[in-house]
Order: structure tokens, then sequence, then C-alpha cells
């Protein structure tokens, strides 16, 4: 750690130095010095010169920038006290409306006192060090990141030494023994992971991934008032968001589990305006269409109905299907068609499935082979 | 009062021919009691004599660092106290808080705790939105700083660990961020968890088999805020602590990187010393970051969970977005064409797997290796403490602002639902022209930032040897005008001058040693050749010592007049400057690149050889 003085690297002619140091023969020409180090033709003129700041030279503003740093510090009590006081004193309900801002009195009094006092510590700190603290710069020697020469045959050295006292050279199968019980203790901790979840085999699929609580006869309820749903309750171009009537009967995480795979979709769309495969004849009711509400990309709930396209859209990635053609897709990035739910009418005239979903609802998985789903043109 | 004294036992002292005692300040005499027991047992005064007054360059640029180390220490603070209240638990229970329209809802404990937090704990609105604010502030300032290395080549030798350290941070951090954004589990964060299962869901042969683990069975369950709890308080935490002190540890052992300038070397660091100047500056400047996060979190709203209302499987909103930070890979998710492959049985989902682990994967991959590549084409052994000016290496500048380009349109395509109803344009519109944009966007960005770069260096050219422009039009008598040019400082010459140059090299030629290559070699070599063509070609070389003296004799010559170089006058400028420039960027760079490229290589060995 020296001064500002740049010894023999700064303007002694005729030898100067290049930025890494290595010594060029130079000459001074119009006030520049050059040097015949072709890839840094100009030498190092040495640190600028430091100019004195106003608080260098004039005690006045040194005095001033003082009182300026110990007003904000001398702050910092008054904001914390003010802090204090807003906590104990504001009450919860209270809010602050002005024009269209509207903020709780507590939380807006809270921050913004703390904020002052957190803020003013660290400008009063800026402050003294911009101002009044030695503004000299100084130099430090870098040394390359390398260890010396020596430095490296001594370990070596001694790590030889180490390895030789050990007698692990002597006695290999020791050494390798040692390598591979350490190697093979970290399988108990690997092994713990085991039970993190259900492993996804076929059968668990099956009851899982593969299944809604679809079933034959299950009506069909609004997802909100749990009301069956009749046919003649729905209009045309009128969309209507379901769940199955046996929803109700599940509790915590099953039921959390069954309403990520089983809402539906329910629509009615005049029947001469839709194309209806011949397989799917009877999966309608005059018109009325239901699929799953889960998107095949990612799994979003898709809501976002367009009336007069039938076009259906997912809010999270834009995925786009066509519900007026078997759901298949007519923009984005889901690649399935979204499974339709065959519907038929019950005795007492309400809408039920008429089985459960043909094929699994949601993110395509890489055990199902999905080329077979109902692709656009299909019969 | 005991200067008399003093004075007297000085003189005693120097009449003997001993040093004096040296006299301390107030400051040590208070502290010199418990000071000196400390140091009895740990050895303070060695430890500290090195790094007290350690050198610190200063520059804005480096405060970069700072913002994202002094976030993290708010966002230790604060999730502190968020913890003190939060419950990490997907058990079901009806709301009956201060907030009325959620009254008698059913939620989660995790969204009722976060939305009690909110407005029943006082300042705990205030906690949680600092906690969020200084999160965004976080992953922000690390992706600025890693911008800041990137296009000033500081990730160059020795650092290459060090930017390792860090890119290892940048991605950890995104995840970390993600797992907090998960745990209120409002309506929001809830999809943003749903479309992760879908993510792991798309990993070839694994995903299904991970997704079960992760989740603890079929998505939701009520497993995975608490895991997510446990890893964003106690695992990812430890993680980011251990990474931070190593990369703080690796800027002490190298010293700070430096501008260049007068004075500055590659073998010194110029600035101001930890103690006092750093540690006030620094230090200040931990509590103007966490004092400004404070006023964000008391002025500014963010993330309002119980307008969201709790998280249920079976609903979602329009307009549904992850935080900022996440906005590529959900921007990329969202313009990918929809590709499945059906392979014997399976499903590979491309369209969820490329954009989201494949983008992810890509992207600090690329980060990671970006270093050694740069380092195998510039074979460039010694090490770099002076920072390039992005403009002296445009390749590499321009790869930067290409990978940016690529990000921002990613990005973008994050909120194309957005700018389809703000600007009223078809969303399927905006999708179709990112899908392109991700790959011509880049190639645009890259030439023009080529070009831009080039002429950058033009000007550093023209600086350098026709001096700054005055303002100052003369008239000649003839009729002519010019305009007085004077000359730079030494030290700006010397700045402008400072960087190494790198030139291509030949294979075959004269420029390269190749006593007996192989013919695995010789392709080899014009790999590389090929490479430092692409990286160096068109850089404009340094003008050489005969050229500087030339022009500063000129300017002695012409004295205060200043002979100008860009006149106004036709005939003159004509002759002059474009002369010149021909003569110095087409003639020059090919004319000098082989023998050059001899010194150059020859010089790169001569530094490893004195190891």
């Amino acid at each position: 750690m020296s001064g500002t003085d740049d010894g023999p690297d700064g303007n002694n002619l005729p030898e100067g130095r290049d930025p890494r140091g290595e010594l060029t023969q130079s000459r001074s020409v119009g006030g520049l010095v050059t040097t015949d180090d072709p890839r840094f033709p100009v030498a190092d003129p040495g640190m600028e010169e430091h100019l004195p700041r106003l608080t260098d030279v004039d005690e006045k503003a040194a005095k001033r920038a003082e009182r300026q740093v110990t007003t904000m510090f001398g702050l910092v009590p008054v904001f914390a006290i003010a802090f204090v006081v807003i906590y104990f004193a504001v009450p919860k309900t209270m809010t602050i409306d002005f024009g269209f801002l509207h903020t709780s009195a507590l939380h807006f009094g809270l921050g913004t006192t703390l904020g002052m006092a957190i803020l003013l510590i660290g400008i009063g700190a800026v402050q003294w060090a911009r101002q009044l603290m030695a503004d000299q710069e100084m130099v430090d020697e870098r040394h390359p990141a390398v260890s010396s020469q020596a430095d490296r045959e001594e370990i070596l050295a001694e790590l030889e030494q180490g390895v030789e006292e050990s007698q692990i050279t002597r006695r290999k199968t020791m050494g390798y023994a040692l390598l591979g019980a350490i190697g093979v203790v970290a399988v108990p901790f690997v092994i713990f992971l085991a039970d993190l979840g259900p492993i996804a085999t076929k059968k668990v699929r099956a009851r899982t991934i593969e299944t809604t609580i679809w079933k034959a006869g299950v009506r069909l309820v609004n997802d909100v008032t749990f009301m069956p749903l009749k046919p003649e309750d729905i209009q045309i171009g009128q969309l209507v968001n379901g769940e199955p009537a046996n929803l109700q009967d599940l509790e915590g995480v099953e039921r959390q589990q069954a309403m990520a795979k089983s809402p539906i979709i329910v629509v009615r769309m005049d029947p001469n305006d839709i194309k209806i495969p011949a397989s799917r004849r009877d999966w309608q009711v005059n018109g009325i269409l239901a699929y799953s509400k889960i998107c095949t990309h990612v799994g979003c709930p898709i809501s976002l109905w367009e009336q007069q396209t039938h076009h259906l859209l997912c809010p999270c990635h834009q995925s786009t299907f066509d519900l007026g053609d078997s759901g298949v897709v007519v923009f984005g990035p889901a690649a399935r068609s979204l499974p339709q739910l065959p519907i038929t009418v019950d005795s007492e005239g309400y809408l039920v499935a008429r089985e459960g979903f043909t094929v699994p609802v949601g993110p395509s998985y890489f055990e199902r082979d999905s080329r077979h789903d109902y692709k656009q043109g299909e019969n | 009062m005991a200067k008399p004294a003093a004075t007297v036992a000085r003189e005693a002292d120097l009449a003997d021919g001993k040093t004096p005692p040296k006299q301390f300040g107030p400051v040590f005499k208070a502290a010199s009691g418990p000071a000196g027991w400390a140091d009895e047992r740990l050895g303070l005064a060695s430890l500290g004599k090195h790094n007290l007054r350690k050198i610190f360059p200063d520059h804005w640029s480096f405060l970069l660092g700072e913002i994202a180390l002094y976030s993290f220490i708010v966002l230790l603070l604060t999730g502190v106290f968020l913890t003190l209240w939060y419950q990490p638990s997907m058990d079901e229970t009806t709301y009956d808080g201060t907030y009325q329209l959620l009254r008698g809802v059913t939620m989660s404990q995790a969204y009722s705790s976060t939305v009690h937090i909110s407005f029943d704990i006082r300042g705990g609105l205030l906690l949680r939105q600092m906690h969020h604010w200084a999160a965004m502030l976080f992953v922000a300032a690390m992706i600025c700083h890693s911008l800041r290395v990137f296009f000033t080549g500081a990730f160059r030798k020795p650092r290459e660990l060090n930017w390792l350290l860090g890119v290892g941070l940048m991605g950890i951090g995104l995840i970390e961020g993600f797992a907090g954004y998960s745990l209120p589990d409002d309506l929001l964060s809830g999809t943003g968890l749903r479309f992760v299962d879908g993510l792991i869901r798309s990993i070839p042969l694994v995903g299904t088999y991970i997704e079960f683990f992760i989740f603890g069975g079929e998505y939701p369950g009520d497993l995975i805020i608490p895991r997510l709890y446990m890893a964003h308080i106690l695992l990812i935490p430890a993680v980011i602590l251990g990474l931070i002190a190593a990369h703080l540890a690796l800027v002490v052992y190298h010293k700070h990187t430096q501008y260049p300038g007068p004075g500055r070397k590659e073998s010194n660091v110029v600035g101001y010393p930890l103690f006092p100047v750093y540690m006030a500056k620094a230090g200040g400047f931990f509590f103007i970051v966490f004092g400004v996060i404070t006023l964000m979190g008391a002025l500014m709203q963010l993330n309002p969970v119980w307008t969201y209302g709790p998280y249920t499987p079976n609903q979602v909103t329009a307009g549904a977005q992850p935080d900022w930070y996440m906005g590529f890979v959900e921007g990329a998710i969202r313009i990918m064409p929809n590709w499945e492959w059906h392979i014997g049985g399976t499903t590979w989902s491309w369209n969820i797997f490329l954009p989201g682990v494949g983008l992810l994967t890509a992207l600090f991959v690329i980060m990671g290796v970006y270093p050694f590549v740069e380092r195998w084409v510039t074979g460039d052994k010694s090490e770099h403490h002076i920072l390039d000016r992005p403009r002296n290496n445009p390749t590499r500048t321009a790869f930067g602002v290409a990978a940016m380009t690529c990000y921002g349109f990613f990005w973008m395509g994050g909120g194309n639902d957005i700018i389809a109803t703000h600007f009223h344009v078809s969303l399927n519109n905006v999708t179709y022209f990112l899908r392109v944009a991700v790959f011509v966007g880049p190639v645009l960005a890259f030439l023009i930032t080529k070009r831009i770069c080039i002429g950058l260096q033009r000007a550093s050219e023209e600086r350098l040897l026709h001096g700054a422009e005055s303002g100052i039009i003369i008239r000649h008598p003839s009729g002519g005008y010019e305009e007085k040019h004077t000359p730079i400082t030494a030290e700006e010459a010397y700045t402008l001058t400072q960087h190494k140059e790198y030139v291509p090299i030949t294979v075959g030629g004269d420029g390269t040693d190749h006593n007996g290559v192989s013919k695995r070699d010789l392709g080899k070599q014009k790999r590389r050749a090929l490479a430092t063509r692409f990286y160096f070609g068109d850089n404009l070389r340094k003008p050489t010592r005969a050229e500087i003296e030339e022009a500063a004799a000129h300017f002695d010559h012409d004295g205060a007049n200043g002979h100008g170089h860009g006149e106004l006058e036709d005939g003159h400028s004509n002759g002059h400057s474009n002369g010149h420039s021909n003569g110095h960027s087409n003639g020059h760079s090919n004319g000098h690149s082989n023998g050059q490229a001899a010194i150059g290589s020859d010089r790169d060995d001569l530094e490893t050889a004195d190891r």
C-alpha cells in the first residue's frame, strides 16, 4: 500500500512501462509519451493529479458538510420514535385517501418512518465519506493468483510425504475400500428419498392421473352452487362451469385432487353450426356438450369463451380449442384435443355423464401414447 | 494539556537516539482495553493488517453486485420476521380475520396466515412487501451485475471460477424466488405451481415419477407447500449464503478489477481503502438499499394476494403471469409450437420441455461456458485486471446484446395476452411475430451492435489522432471553414490505447508456429483461425507509434491553431481524412495482421513460459 506517487512508472523518460508493467523505450512528442511496444503505443502518464474538494480547502464548506451529516444522523432517532408512536397510536382500520391513492394509514406511517430512518443513516455515511474522508486515490500492487513455484514444490513435497506416511501407496486395497465405503454410505440417504411420494407405476397412474370421479350416471352440477343442470336451463351460446355431483362427497386432499381433474365446461351451441363426428353423436344433448376444463398443455383451468367462434382460450398460455369441433387445438402450445365428456339426460331430466372421460384429462405424460386421441377431421 | 510534557519526553528520546513512542488518538485510548483483550485471543492485528486498508476501485457499475448482496441481507432479515407468523400448511381453515371480503371463505392455512400477516399484524404488510420487493431487486441486481461483468470482460482469467459461482447464484436465486412466490398459496401462485407440475411432467422418461415424488402423490396433495417452505427458508438460503461467501472471498483474493485509466495497470489496483472510505461508502450504501426497499414496501403495492383469493384447482384468473424474472420462461412456453412426439407407446412433450427445462438449461450452460470459449478463441493465458471497454471487444459485446434481445423477446412473449389487449392487436399475430423474432432479432442485434462498436472504435481513434472537437469554427480568408481541434490529454490517450489487442491468426502462413503439425492439429488450428477471424477480423487496429507521434507533432507544429481535420472545406477534407482512414483501417489492418499475429502469439507463449 503506497501513496499516489507512481515512482519509475510515471513520466520518467526514456523508460516507460506498458499496462503489464513491462519496460519499454519511450520518447515524448508533443506532450505525449509514446513507447516502442507496438501493442501499447502510449506510455502510462501516471495517476491524475489530485484535485482538492471544496471541503478540503474551505473549512466553512467542511463545517457545512459536517452539519449536514450530523443532521441526517440526528433525524434517525426522530423517525424511529415516530415509528413507535405510530405503531401503538394509529388504529389498523384508519385509511389514507388521496385522489386515486388509497392505503392503510398504519402501513404508510410505519413504512415511511422506518424507510427514512434507515435511508438517512446511509445517506449520512456516504456524504461523510464523499465530503470529509480523505479522497486521495491509493495504489495496491497485485500479485498473480498463482502460487509461487517454491510454494508449489513445497506443498507437493508435503503431500507426497503425507501420502507416504499414510502408507496408502503400499496398501491400495485399503484405500479403495475407504472410497467405496464412503460412496456406499450415501446410498441410504438417497433411499430415504424413496418415500417422498408413491412411485408412479402403471397401477398408481391408473388410479390417479388417468382417471377422474366421473362415471356413468353422475350428475353435472354448477361448480359454485352445486345445483344439478337441466338442458332447458342452458341457452344457446351459454357456458356453465361444472363439476360432478359426487365431488361433494370428498373432503380435504382428495377433494383438491378431484377438483384438479374433474372440472368441466358445459356449453350449448346450435347443432347446425357445429361439427359433431358420427362417433360422438350421442355424447351430446341437443347441442349441449361437456368438455374437460383442464388444459391439455400444462393443466390450467380454461375459462375464456368466445361465444361466436366457439373457441375456448386458456388464460395461462393461450392454447385455443374449438368446442364446435370436438375440442381440437386451433392455436397455441397445447398438443392434444380437449377431452369430451359423453353426456345424456337421466330419468328426472338432469344432465348426467354417459360414462367417464375416455382419455386422461390434463397434460400429456411420457408413459401414455396420446397419438390416438381425437384429432381434427376424425369421425 | 499534555502537550508540553510530551514534547519534553520526545526531546529526551531523541537525545538518546530512541524512537519516540507513537501517540495515538482518543479512539485508540478508548478501544485499547477491549481490543487488546480480543487480540490476545483472536490475533486480530495480524488478521487485519493486510485487509483493513485494502484498496477498492470506485465506479458506479461496481455497485450492482452490492445491491444484490444487500437485498439478500434484507431478504434474510424480513424473512425471519415473516416466519414468525406464516403457517406452511395446506390444511383447510375458514378465514375470520379483519379483511371482510374473505370472511367465511375456506382456504389453506398458508393463505389464511398470509392474509393475517397483511391485515392483522401491525407492519406485517410492510414486511411482506419489503420481502417481495427485495426479492425482485435481488434478481434484477444479479442480472445487471452479470451483464456488467460480461460486457467488461471481468470474467476473464483469473476470475472464471467466480463467474461460475455467479451463474450458480443467479440460477438458484430464480428457484428461490419462485419457491417464495408459491408460498402464499393464492390463486395466482397456485396456478404457477400447477404450471410447474405440468413442466415436471413433461420431462421425458422420468417426468411422471419426479412429479409424484415432489408433490408426494397426485397434484396438488398437501405436501408441496411445507416442502417448498423448507427449501425456501433453509436449504436454498444456506446454499446461497455459501456461494456468496465464496464469491466475496474470491473478490478479496483477486482484488477488484478496474477500468482503464492513467496509473491503472494490470499489476496494480487504484482506489480508496476499505477503512475508512469503503466501510462508510459500502456500509452507507447498504442502508440506502435497505431504506429504499423499505420505502418501496411502504409506497408501492406488490402482489396483493387478498384480491386474488385462495387457490382452488378449478379456478384461474385472466392475465395470469409469474413474477417478472420467470417471464422469459413463461414467454417461451407460450410461443412454442405444439410439438409432440409419439415413439413406441410414449409421448415426448417438446412443447413444454424445450421452452421450459431446455431454455433454462441452455441459458445457464451458455453463460457457464462462455469464458472458456472466449479464452479458447483468444488463446490468452495471461491475467486480466483492467476491464475492457465494451467497444474494444465488439463480438463479445454483440453476443451479449444478441442474448439480451433474445431474452427480451421471450420476456415479451410472457405478456403476449397483455400486449394483444392493450395495443388492440391479434394475440395470434403477436405470437407468430415472436416465434420469428426470437431467432431473427438476436442476429440483427448482433450485426448492429458490432457495427456500433466498430464505429465507436473509430470515434476513439479520431480523438486519439485528431484531437477533440473544440466547437470553434474558423473561417479562412479563402472562404473555407474548419473546426478547431484540440489535442486530448496524455491520460485520455493512454486510456484509449490501454486495451489488449487481439488479431486474427492465419494457418499455414508465417503467423503460427507449426513445426510438424498433424492433420488433426491443422484442423484444430483452422477452426481457431476461423474463430479469431470472426471475433477480431473487423476490429480497428490501434494506431501505431509513428501515427500517434505524427499526429502529436502535427498539433505541435500548428500550435494552438490545430490544423483542422474535420474541415468543412471539401477538397482538404477529402484529401486528408479519407486518405488517412483508408490507409489506416484497410491497409493497416490487412497489412499488419500477419506480422502482428506472430507477435501476438509469441507474446502469449512467452507469458506462459514466464510462469
